[in-house]
């Protein structure tokens, strides 16, 4: 049986996320593995799509109705089109989590969460309790219906010339309809892709102080993430929140500033591959988990940091 | 309007767990449970919705054991009017909580469904999306903003890029992400009236529905544990790591 992929794309462009997602869907094996994508004008996705090694086809459902990514014509889709597929699979990120659910339940199926690792065809690893324990899981339902955590498989390389077909399939919604967006706006790589990412945490004291993050990671081609404290005081964007119940990175260097270290945001980086704490109480949780650890006092250590890398 | 809020009993989001030594689950005995914090996030909203003389009747509805009634009482106290505990000692995955609510939907005819976008427990992120498939409804997942209209509710998603805005129309499902709200404590006349509001409990054969789950949960590790590294005593010597230790920069 084969494998169907809802690619994740934004402006344009395919996420970097659903190159790891292939990779997951070649580690289950089986089949050919096709990609949907899903939206609308997007052919230019389909043909970055088609470039990804192992992947058989890439079906592309092009229609007014899938732009914006709207769960319910989304899950509606996928319904029509899962018929021969054994496995549907989309990264974690908020489409995947929204969409997948749902046809999950239209399909009388289980859906299993953000797995991050493949046992066989039917058994996964996933983290539970904020990644405190990692639970395994096998799915005797006919259709598996999974996400995946991106930052636990490499991406796979992009050498690939899949096969472009167009899906004729319009379902009309009557549920939902899109309002507006406010997308941030960042010249600096995906939080989810960085290979390195300095966040801030309520150590910080306000959102000016963030610029402070900003030379250090110019140098260092850093993506910035926040601590769930910063977000919610109202010093930077949601989009920014590293943890449980944000984003999940897992860079080569992982810089915590001003961020004590609570279990929800390690949830977030603690597989980063180096970390360093920044922080000026030697006591504080996030020194637990840092394989570098500075006990000071940000505002000083900061433009130091700048000015000698 | 009626307004339906799901509240799960899990773990204290403050508890580091343990795993039991048999690998079978998380050890549970003798710890501190509560309301899930998107649950608290969601009742909170029921109530400014009723505050506000939008909706006219709360429903707190759990399911789960005997215990879980502590949590639909909290619900009660913080402003729900009735509540319903759909009684079962078996671990109910997602899906089956999605069937179990949409009996209660069918009976209840609420205008609006509201959830957690997530248990801290399981992580699953996936009953509200499911009771929406279910119902047939449209789904406003990880809110952080709910605006109630005639006949339509717009919902303002936390997403990977920023925010997006839907409108969805009513009846619908809407699940809460953090910063909806900031949920209020149960003063301590209200949880002395909770004890006396209506509190019906139901069992999943009188809803008819079957909770087993196609999914078994093989075994649970501890994940690898993290090893603390070295204080640096300098910035300088922060940097000589990082460039010929670590060699993560260079
Ligand atoms: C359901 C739930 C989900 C959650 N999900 C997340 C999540 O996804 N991500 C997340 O991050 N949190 C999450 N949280 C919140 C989490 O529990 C913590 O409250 C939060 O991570 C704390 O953020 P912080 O470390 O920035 O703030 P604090 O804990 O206040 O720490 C600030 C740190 O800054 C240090 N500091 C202050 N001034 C300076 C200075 N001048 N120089 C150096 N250091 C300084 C302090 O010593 C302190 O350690 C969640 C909570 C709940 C209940
Ligand atoms: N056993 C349960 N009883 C009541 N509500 C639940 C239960 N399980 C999940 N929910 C609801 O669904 C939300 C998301 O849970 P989950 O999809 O399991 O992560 C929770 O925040 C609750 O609102």
């Amino acid at each position: 049986m084969s494998i169907l992929i809802l690619a994740d794309h934004h402006d344009g462009h395919l996420s970097g996320a659903t190159a790891h997602v292939v990779a997951a869907a070649q580690q289950i094996g089986g089949g050919d593995i096709d990609l949907l994508v899903a939206g609308q004008d997007v052919q230019g996705v389909a043909e970055q799509a088609a470039k990804l090694d192992g992947v058989a086809r890439v079906r592309v459902a092009d229609h007014a109705a899938y732009a914006h990514q709207l769960a319910e014509p989304l899950a509606d889709l996928l319904v029509r089109l899962a018929d021969g597929y054994s496995h549907v699979l989309a990264s974690s990120s908020t489409t995947g989590k929204n969409v997948l659910p749902r046809l999950a339940a239209l399909k009388d199926v289980a859906a299993i969460s953000d797995i991050l690792d493949v046992v066989s065809t039917d058994t996964f690893k996933r983290p539970i309790y904020a990644g405190n324990a990692i639970a395994t899981v096998q799915s005797a339902d006919p259709l598996k219906v999974l996400t995946v955590r991106s930052t636990a498989f490499d991406a796979i390389s992009e050498s690939g010339n899949a096969s472009i077909e167009m899906v004729d399939v319009a379902v009309d919604n009557s549920l939902s309809s899109f309002v507006d967006e406010q997308l941030e706006q960042s010249e600096r790589p995906e939080l989810g892709a960085a290979r390195v990412v300095i966040s801030g945490g309520r150590g910080m004291g306000n959102g000016e102080n963030f610029k402070l993050l900003d030379g250090i990671a110019d140098k260092l081609g850093a993506a910035i993430g926040a601590s769930r404290a910063a977000v919610d005081a109202g010093f930077v964007p949601n989009d920014m929140q590293v943890g449980q119940t944000g984003k999940i990175v897992a860079p080569e260097l992982y810089i915590a500033v001003g961020i004590s270290g609570a279990i929800q945001h390690l949830a977030g980086m603690k597989d980063s591959k180096v970390i360093v704490a920044i922080n000026k109480d030697e006591e504080a949780p996030i020194f637990q988990v840092a394989d570098y650890g500075l006990v000071g006092d940000l505002f000083q250590i900061l433009p130091e940091l700048e000015q000698k890398l | 309007m009626k307004v339906l809020v799901a509240v799960k009993r899990v773990i204290d989001y403050n508890v580091k767990i343990r795993v039991k030594a048999d690998h079978s689950d998380v050890d549970l005995t003798n710890v501190k449970m509560a309301m899930n914090p998107f649950c608290e996030i969601a009742v909170e909203e029921a109530v400014r919705l009723k505050e506000k003389g939008v909706a006219t009747e709360i429903v707190a509805v759990t399911v789960g054991p005997k215990a879980a009634q502590e949590q639909l009482r909290t619900a009660l106290a913080l402003g729900a009017d009735r509540a319903i505990h759909v009684a079962t000692d078996e671990r109910v995955e997602s899906l089956a909580v999605a069937k179990l609510l949409k009996q209660v939907v069918d009976v209840e005819q609420p205008q609006l469904v509201i959830l957690g976008k997530q248990a801290i427990d399981t992580d699953n992120n996936q009953t509200g999306q499911m009771l929406a498939a279910l119902t047939g409804w449209g789904q406003g997942t990880f809110a952080s903003k709910v605006d109630v209209q005639e006949g339509t509710v717009n919902v303002t998603r936390e997403i990977d890029g920023g925010l997006q805005t839907v409108a969805l129309k009513l009846p619908a499902v809407v699940t809460t992400d953090l910063r909806l709200n900031e949920p209020r404590y149960a003063k301590l006349p209200d949880i002395m009236k909770a004890k006396k509001k209506p509190l019906e409990t139901k069992t999943p054969e009188e809803l008819g529905v079957d909770i087993a789950s196609k999914v078994t949960q093989l075994q649970v590790e501890t994940p690898a544990e993290r090893k603390g590294g070295i204080k640096v005593g300098s910035v300088d010597e922060l940097v000589d790591k990082l460039k010929n230790e670590a060699k993560v920069i260079s």
